[in-house]
């Protein structure tokens, strides 16, 4: 029976099947951050247990590093209960041990979801865990990889599996050429507002279609990254060359002879041209434009040369409502063009879009101007060590730094803001990360979800601004 | 883990869509290295408003949530059912729920119950008036008032079912399997040694 990228993914996983279906599945890596792993490693201990398989874990402090005073080693780390955290974790590796552990201050420290596929720690083929929802990132390598929960980090840690149920298959089809402005984050936000936050509930994403083979990987993991946004647990793309290519000679990955035998490999895991899927949808990319949220869920998403929409439209009535409550949160009236919101912060970092890559496509906008003079703080925050010595070396640190931007080092940042960096009540700011929810980035705060691209422009305008107009 | 097996109890109502676990639970309280303390934590930014239904002496006491369709959707925190449980709720109705909220709910004994739309709307109008409690039987899978009005029917996954209506492990259920996990995992160094 012809496969999809999926099914072969997790039949060659499967070590135990219940009657019902419940299915213990193997697990091949486990990465592990400091925020969700304290009260699984607590667990272990109080049960008198050891990990399965101490080298399937790769592990690095990241979601409430400070991203300044890195000059002052822990000292630097000014809240007491965030420096708990980075210290449990690093008591946890000393004791229990991982492949490779990035602490705090470490070069190659970074957002567990770019250290992953940058190190060679995530590699086609495998089944990844991680305790935070944004595990998707790492299918872009066409591996199965998803967000699970503390109790489940225990789960993975004690026995090497995960108990589970083999979701659904879904493919969103993207064709065609992208047009001149429009990048990944764009792609994946029209698809969010097409098929809304729920749109894929219980079921495996699959991405594919011209538009998404074309990318890079840096693209396409922007693309799976937000597949939680649209409610899919997992997103993947199929292998091909330009993953290849991406993985060869990373620290962790294959090396002769084993690599050969890996490609082969590799070059299966794709779907069968005629597998079936339990859904399928398909979008134009021509039809795509520079993408903007406008209200507390990223389904609630416009083009950039459009208006905030009016909820006396909206016939269904929890929708309406919810709309409504969103523009009163947001300090938004329907109507209002998007390009005449004014913002006070610019973020630009997060695992959604703090590569290589993004980092270059901001600096593109920003070489030679200033942030404009009511934008009190637009900051960069590499994704990574390494993606910030990248950075550094082709210049780009000079290029954000002579237009007033702030240059961070690395971590989840203004992100989620559990560290120093968030937003104060009523504070608008354009970020290039992947929830606009509710005090996501500090209570009252205020975000607007754009590509880095997108971004960059807005704080040099200090409004929102159609980049594909931009000279 | 404890057992579920009837709670009879009060309904709190939460009337939105799409409540994400950054509301259930702010980033704010993820810095504790512990399971418990979250019952001050849960809705934190929502409690600024007395109006909201955790601030409403009626609902003092509630053990079942109701709420709207995509619950717990946002971010995979095990927190979030931690907070849930700790305020002294132990089950969650709803429409539909986010898939990892959904796992985290069982792993910690709160049960989420996933009720048709047009049921959970007519518990909606019912919780309007004071006091309204609800009968969860996870034995027989049903949600009933207490006059015997109305009972609904759910679906849960049997060997899910089977933890919680026995208060078990996981962990310690999965080990029985310890055999198999070596075997595959032998097989498949063998055969896909780079992943070792
Ligand atoms: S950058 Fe944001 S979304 Fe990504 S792992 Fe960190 S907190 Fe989560």
């Amino acid at each position: 029976m012809p496969q999809t990228l999926y099914d072969k993914l997790w039949d060659s996983h499967v070590v135990h099947v219940e009657d019902d279906g419940t299915t213990l599945l193997y697990i091949d890596r486990h990465l592990v951050h400091e925020v969700t792993s304290p009260q699984a490693y607590e667990g272990l201990k109080v049960a008198g247990r050891k990990p399965w398989r101490v080298d399937s874990v790769v592990a690095t402090a990241d979601h409430n590093t400070p991203t300044t005073n890195w000059d002052e080693g822990m000292a630097g780390v000014k809240d007491k209960f965030a420096k708990l955290q980075i210290e449990t974790l690093d008591k946890n590796m000393k004791e229990y041990g991982a492949k490779v552990y990035f602490p705090y201050l470490d070069k190659r420290q970074g957002i567990v979801h770019v250290i992953g596929p940058e190190q060679g720690a995530t590699l086609p083929g495998m089944t990844l865990v991680c305790g935070d929802s944004h595990t998707s990132t790492h299918g872009a390598l066409g591996c199965l990889a998803h967000g699970i929960g503390t109790s489940e980090v225990e789960h993975v840690l004690a026995t090497q599996t995960l108990v589970t149920r083999k979701m659904k298959n879904m493919r969103v089809n993207v064709e065609g050429p992208l047009g001149r402005g429009v990048t990944p984050k764009d792609v994946v936000l029209a698809i969010i507002g097409r098929i809304g936050t729920a749109g894929g509930t219980g079921c495996a994403v699959e991405f594919a279609g011209s538009t998404i083979r074309a990318m890079s990987m840096e693209g396409r993991m922007t693309v799976c990254n937000m597949a939680i946004e649209a409610g899919a647990r997992a997103g993947m793309v199929a292998v091909d060359d330009t993953t290849i290519e991406y993985v060869k000679g990373r620290p962790f990955a294959p090396r002769p002879p084993l690599w050969d035998s890996a490609v082969a490999y590799w070059k299966t895991l794709k779907s069968d041209p005629d597998a079936k899927f339990d859904r399928e949808v398909t979008l134009d990319a021509r039809e795509i434009k520079p993408h903007v949220t406008w209200g507390t869920s990223p389904e609630m998403v416009t083009s950039v040369d459009s208006v905030v929409p009016d909820p006396d439209k909206e016939k269904d009535s929890t929708r309406r409502e919810g709309m409504e409550r969103a523009l009163v949160y947001m300090g938004l009236k329907p109507r209002t063009r998007i390009t005449d919101i004014k913002l006070d912060k610019v973020f630009i970092g997060s695992c959604t879009n703090s590569r290589i890559e993004d980092l270059r496509a901001a600096a593109a906008m920003v070489k030679g101007r200033r942030k404009a003079a009511n934008i009190s703080v637009a900051m960069v925050v590499p994704g990574s060590g390494v993606v910030k010595a990248q950075a550094e070396k082709e210049g780009l640190d000079r290029i954000f730094r002579d237009a007033g931007f702030e240059w961070r080092e690395p971590g989840c940042s203004m992100c989620l803001g559990m560290n120093p960096d968030h937003l104060s009540p009523g504070e608008r700011c354009a970020s290039t990360s992947n929830r606009n929810f509710e005090g996501r980035q500090g209570e009252g705060g205020r975000t607007h979800l754009v590509s880095p691209a997108m971004a960059a422009a807005a704080a040099i305008a200090g409004h929102f601004v159609d980049i594909r107009e931009w000279r | 883990m404890e057992k579920f097996t009837v709670l009879k109890g009060l309904v709190a109502p939460l009337d939105r869509a799409n409540v994400d676990t950054d509301q259930i639970i702010p980033k704010e309280y993820l810095k504790s290295i512990k399971r418990t303390g979250f019952a001050d934590a849960l809705f934190a930014a929502w409690r600024h408003d007395p109006n909201f239904i955790l601030n409403q002496p009626r609902y003092k006491g509630a053990t079942i949530l109701l709420g709207r369709k995509n619950f717990g959707c946002g971010s995979s925190r095990e927190h979030a059912p931690w907070a849930l449980i700790d305020y002294g709720f132990r089950c969650v109705i709803a429409p539909s729920f986010a898939d990892i909220f959904f796992t985290n709910c069982f792993k910690n004994g709160l049960l989420p119950v996933v009720l048709r739309e047009d049921e959970v709307d007519k518990l909606f109008y019912d919780a309007a008036l004071p006091g309204f409690n609800l009968t969860v039987d996870l034995e027989s899978q049903t949600v009933s008032t207490a006059d015997g009005s109305k009972k609904f029917r759910f679906e849960v996954d049997a060997f899910r079912k089977y933890c919680l209506l026995n208060g078990l492990d996981e962990i310690g259920l999965t080990l029985r399997h310890e055999d198999k996990i070596r075997a595959f995992e032998s097989r498949r160094k063998t055969q896909f040694p780079w992943y070792f």
